[in-house]
């Protein structure tokens, strides 16, 4: 273990500076992490690129061997559910990100606050954070059951109508979808928010009141500006997770109905897991892992993170 | 008192002492803070809404879960325990809880150790690789977990860990390892190294300065790390259901997900699992959320 090694060694006469230690401890402290991502993280991702460029499938074992690009081919060329995923997996991403930000950021700044039953409030509004996409799905699905579900009592009430599910119609599942994921994805916004929040020094609040401005003008001039960071680190954590986690989506629609509700990663699980094509699962990973890749590059240049601010 | 407050005045004195505050914020000063007072209806009407958004679904929940099967009743009476016995004996929901506990209480364990070595590292020292280190980790935040699932698979097969619990808890401990790193290394820096130093001069070593001095002021980073990674083992479905293939191996969210396939959806048993399901983390987050709010304002924003 590497705090041994801190014991074996210890610096009992010349404690005065850092470098007083051994110059091996650091990298002894960065090895198991380091090799647990080499082993688990690293070499996982070399072995995708590497079977991007292969035939394996593991249903057609005598056509394995070298591909070359001929995976990367059949996407942009012959693949016509590609680009619909593609499509999707911006639109889930886009929608979610934007209201989960707009709807945490609002939350963050009312429990910010302090009033009667604060601390009980926020640790309700919060909880859905621990609660899995699985779950979700589950919890979601109970809510939307046409036969014994909410809709039932809305439908008594004179709201919508009987007997039809939200997630089979291809007209309401997106919208059935992202309330369900915003239900979980908004306290992670809140509870972000929420942290920064409670740094900014309550100074600048009373000097700018004393000077007269409203409290709008101090959101835009104060909170927001403060906030700018951890909202662009926050947005692209955000969008990342979203466009790659499949737990909901799987569980919740399974990608339908026809489709409908497919994003890339699914369709990479579909062909890699179900369709057993190890080789153009991986070049449809590689593809997607390009596309972050560039917009998250792109994302942190605009908005000028960790940039100068006042 | 009377104060002229001249333009100069204002400008330089951004905080205004207890006698020298203007007329109109003067007035208000009977209750709390002054100067953003919200009315009070523009919190709890929003907030109201909120709370009946977050709650319902849960309630939702509850109610299938202890309602008689075939019943409609919009309130949980009569209640019965009917769901939660089938789905507990029959459905192995026992042995799935079991094998969630091992999991989430390993990767706790597992994610907290190695990051709380790897942040120290990073926050205390200079050394040569240490760019390289934190690109590495920022990068692998982009790296989707569940298209790396094959070759994952292929190297646990190799190991012959397939089946093994201890297969789930490496990938989840791998993959909470980064954000978790990155979060302590922040709380560290935030501990000043003077204290530390104050500490070897009185002859104390480095582990043992860092025991006594450093570990105690980390106790809500480390508590938030560690929640982190328990909630996220027992949540996450993915890994579970590719690298555990028996039944008596399975974790919750793979239990829920084949109550949700099944043919007929029992909606009283689905709801019981997920009451199930629910049950620590929901606990275990009443316990974090004050420390996850203090332990990210230290760590992820400012770190």
């Amino acid at each position: 273990m590497a705090p041994s090694a801190a014991v074996a060694t210890p610096p009992p006469k010349a404690p005065r500076r850092r470098t007083a230690s051994p110059r091996r401890l650091p990298y002894l402290l960065i090895a198991p992490a380091g090799l647990l991502m080499l082993g688990f993280i690293a070499y996982p991702v070399i072995s995708v690129f590497y079977y991007s460029l292969r035939h394996y499938n593991v249903t057609k074992p005598w056509r394995n061997g070298f591909a070359g690009l001929d995976n990367f081919t059949r996407i942009f060329t012959e693949d016509d559910q590609f680009w619909p995923t593609l499509g999707f997996s911006a639109q889930w991403v886009f929608t979610q990100v934007a209201l989960q930000l707009a709807l945490g950021l609002a939350l963050a700044l009312i429990v910010n606050q302090s009033f009667i039953g604060r601390g009980i409030s926020r640790a309700m509004v919060f909880s859905p954070w621990a609660v899995s996409g699985v779950l979700t799905s589950t919890i979601w699905i109970l809510l939307y059951n046409s036969s014994t579900g909410f809709s039932r009592y809305l439908a008594d009430a004179g709201i919508g109508e009987y007997g039809t599910s939200v997630l089979s119609d291809t007209g309401t599942v997106f919208w059935a979808a992202t309330v369900s994921e915003l239900w979980r994805g908004v306290p992670f916004f809140a509870i972000l928010i929420l942290a920064d929040l409670q740094s900014v020094s309550k100074e600048l609040y009373e000097a700018a009141s004393v000077d007269g401005a409203g409290r709008l003008r101090q959101f835009f001039h104060i909170t927001l500006p403060h906030l700018r960071d951890a909202i662009v680190l926050a947005t692209l954590l955000r969008g990342v997770w979203e466009f790659n986690n499949v737990d909901l989506l799987y569980t919740l629609t399974g990608g339908g109905p026809a489709g409908e509700t497919t994003t890339l990663p699914l369709y990479v699980a579909n062909t890699g897991i179900e369709g057993h094509d190890f080789g153009y699962a991986s070049a449809l990973t590689t593809v997607a892992f390009v596309i972050l890749l560039f917009c998250s590059i792109l994302y942190l240049r605009l908005s000028k993170f960790g940039g100068d601010r006042k | 008192m009377t104060v002229v407050l001249t333009a100069k005045d204002s400008a330089a004195s951004s905080r205004p002492g207890h006698g020298a505050q203007p007329p109109s914020a003067r007035r208000r000063t009977g209750r709390g803070r002054p100067f953003d007072e919200v009315p009070r209806w523009q919190i709890y009407l929003p907030l109201g809404v909120y709370l009946l958004f977050t709650l319902i679904p849960f309630y939702w929940m509850l109610l299938f879960a202890v309602r008689p099967a075939g019943s409609t009743s919009p309130v949980p009476w009569p209640m019965t325990g009917e769901h939660f016995s089938k789905v507990w004996n029959e459905r192995s929901f026992a042995v799935f809880f079991q094998n969630s506990m091992i999991v989430g209480v390993a990767t706790l364990i597992a994610t907290t150790l190695v990051a709380l070595a790897g942040g120290y590292a990073l926050a205390r020292f200079d050394f040569r690789i240490k760019g390289a280190f934190m690109l590495a980790l920022l990068c692998s935040q982009f790296i989707p977990g569940a298209l790396m699932l094959v070759p994952l698979f292929e190297i646990f097969k190799n190991l012959q860990m397939i089946n093994s619990l201890g297969s789930v808890v490496i990938a989840e401990t791998v993959f909470q390892l980064p954000l978790s790193i990155i979060l302590i290394s922040g709380f560290i820096k935030n501990v000043p190294v003077t204290l530390e130093e104050a500490a070897w001069v009185d002859g104390c070593s480095r582990l043992k300065a860092f025991r006594a001095v450093v570990l105690p002021l980390l106790r809500p980073g480390l508590i938030a790390v560690g929640s982190f990674a328990f909630v996220h083992s027992w949540n996450h479905f993915l890994f579970a259901l590719m690298f555990l293939s028996e039944q008596d191996k399975q974790t919750i969210p793979v239990g829920l997900n084949t109550l949700i396939g099944a043919d007929s959806v029992d909606l009283g048993a689905l709801a019981a699992g997920g009451v199930i399901a629910a049950v620590p983390v929901v606990i275990v987050f009443a316990f974090i959320q004050k420390w996850l709010i203090t332990g990210f304002s230290a760590g992820a924003v400012k770190g």
